[in-house]
């Protein structure tokens, strides 16, 4: 389902001394499909933005789209939204709350109302797309690493299979391997299920390996919005605002300027050893 | 959502009753609310409605917040009202099918209204002048003399900082989970009592688990800095008397005498009940 946002604006505590703009006119297209990483330091409204998508926050002015239908328009369903749209909150390990992990995934599905078969079903399915097998199915969540813990609390989302998955700091706080883990079956997800993932983080190094699209948040605003390629380009004004590129572009560009002909939009370690290679072998 | 509920009821700004040390105001707040319970006459009011219009005035602090304080306690001051009204004995003045108002009801309804009102207005302006840490040092340092009697004076006085320090970040976490558990489809709004209090164990098992976990985390924190108790522990700013304290001690003790005095005499036509 594509999404449309329109001139989005949302102040917290407004009308009070100490009203902050959180988001300043934001206006985006997000295509059906679309693996998109949302790139901006704390406070940069990247949070606030995924709130909206979700109608737990609304905008006080602007429109939010979803397959061109208004969300903020009377009798507008926002339990149908919620149902498509799955959101994973920052240490989602937290809302954990039953005493085994199967009927902890099936909360989700459950508050939707449907049968039971089904409800199984679809804990199982999701389960097993985070790749947690039957044995843990009894298992206290309490009693698991903190890398599983978060896997089950993704998959209770899952169980509600939305169509447009959105995950705030998915890997925040976990081990190298934990995070690679995470963020494959994040992409399988997109590729195999055809999920809309919006990935909201401030570490470029996570994202530009995965994502189709990046879009840099700064002060509530939209700072730059392209493929990583196109926003590594700005590695200057990014760190203007606080961010950084991955550590291949600053490597890149440092050969490029001491006469190496190296490719400069090299995002990953992978295209940047080749056209390393490339360049020392033409050399 | 639930962030919008005020709980901390400091109101920060630089006035003469913010800077006065914390067991000035304490001690002065515990004296007035005393004195309130002396007066017969309504002189006494007067005289405790000025002095403390006059403090108010030295904080700073705009009226409108002490009257916020007021809402939570209307419906107590009602009944009170209503009851002292009708069902005190006395010459009656108005009839209303079997009940009727008294003269004496009348006054001592008038006199129960305005002692909860200042009893009210008065403990609230010490919480609206005093940080909550300043509030917890006075009390252990005010306090200090019961460690003879065994009393755990400091570490009471950190459980309830700690506490009180608690408030918003629990409040957060609530609005979290609650966004959370939200987003997985739960429904904390409607549905009858029973099926709401169901709908609760979602939010309440994650609270529960990270309290524990904050207060673990805290407790090894602090131990990891040597806290071991307020055995020897000295302060970065110790409570020291300054010469507007003693001033202010002053102007209470002689408030307290003058005005039980004047509160105690016996004035006809202005004597409560």
């Amino acid at each position: 389902m594509s999404i449309e946002i329109e001139h989005l604006n949302y102040i917290y505590g407004d009308e009070t001394a100490m009203a902050v703009k959180a988001l300043d006119d934001v206006t985006l297209t997000i295509p059906d499909g679309q693996f998109l990483g949302i790139i901006g330091h704390t406070g940069s409204g990247k949070s606030t933005l995924m709130q909206h998508l979700n109608g737990l926050l609304k905008g006080s002015s602007g429109r939010i789209l979803f397959d061109g239908q208004d969300i903020y328009e009377k009798g507008y369903q926002l339990k149908d939204l919620r149902r498509q749209v799955g959101l994973v909150f920052q240490y989602p390990e937290h809302q954990l709350f039953e005493i085994d992990v199967f009927s902890d995934v099936c909360f989700g599905p459950k508050n939707l109302g449907l049968p039971k078969e089904e409800i199984e079903e679809r804990a199982k399915r999701a389960l097993e797309s985070v790749g947690l097998s039957e044995d843990y199915y009894h298992q206290s969540p309490f009693d698991l690493s903190g890398g599983q813990k978060r896997r089950v609390a993704i998959a209770g989302v899952l169980a509600m299979e939305p169509k447009v998955l959105i995950l705030d700091e998915p890997t925040a706080g976990l081990d190298p391997q934990g995070r690679e883990e995470i963020l494959t079956l994040i992409k399988k997800l997109q590729t195999e299920s055809h999920m809309t993932i919006l990935l909201v983080s401030h570490s470029m190094e996570d994202v530009a390996e995965y994502v189709d699209r990046i879009l840099v948040m700064n002060r509530g605003r939209i700072f730059l919005d392209g493929t990583p390629k196109e926003v590594f380009a700005h590695y200057k004004e990014l760190e203007e605002v606080g961010l950084a590129c991955p550590q291949v572009t600053y490597v890149m560009h440092d050969l490029k300027e001491a006469g190496f002909t190296v490719d400069v939009d090299a995002t990953t370690v992978e295209e940047a050893k080749r056209s390393i290679l490339q360049a020392l072998s033409l050399a | 959502m639930i962030r919008d509920i005020t709980l901390g009821q400091y109101y920060q700004t630089e006035s003469l009753i913010h800077r006065l040390d914390p067991r000035v105001k304490l001690a002065g707040t515990l004296i007035y609310v005393i004195t309130l319970f002396f007066y017969k006459n309504f002189v006494g009011y007067a005289l405790a409605i000025f002095f403390l219009a006059t403090v108010i005035r030295l904080s700073k602090v705009p009226f409108k917040f002490m009257v916020r304080g007021m809402k939570s306690i209307l419906f107590l001051l009602m009944i009170t009202v209503l009851f002292n009204l009708f069902l005190t004995p006395g010459t009656p003045v108005f009839t209303l099918w079997k009940l009727s108002i008294t003269k004496e009801g009348t006054s001592l309804a008038v006199s129960m209204a305005l002692r909860l009102s200042l009893l009210v207005i008065g403990s609230s302006l010490m919480t609206l002048t005093t940080t909550p840490n300043n509030l917890t040092d006075g009390m252990e340092k005010g306090l200090g003399f019961l460690k003879i009697f065994k009393v755990p004076v400091h570490e009471v006085a950190m459980m309830m900082s700690i506490a009180l320090r608690f408030i918003p970040i629990l409040l957060e976490e609530t609005d979290k989970i609650m966004k959370a558990q939200m987003a997985r489809g739960a429904d904390f709004e409607s549905g009858k009592l029973i099926a709401r209090a169901k709908a609760m164990v979602p939010l309440l098992v994650p609270l529960f688990i990270s309290a524990f976990r904050r207060a673990n985390d805290l407790a090894m924190a602090m131990e990891a800095r040597c806290y071991r108790g307020g055995e020897g522990r000295t302060k970065m700013k110790p409570l020291k008397y300054r010469g507007r304290d003693y001033i202010a001690y002053l102007i209470l003790f002689l408030f307290m005498f003058g005005s039980i005095w004047l509160g105690r005499l016996t004035l006809p036509m202005l004597m409560v009940g």
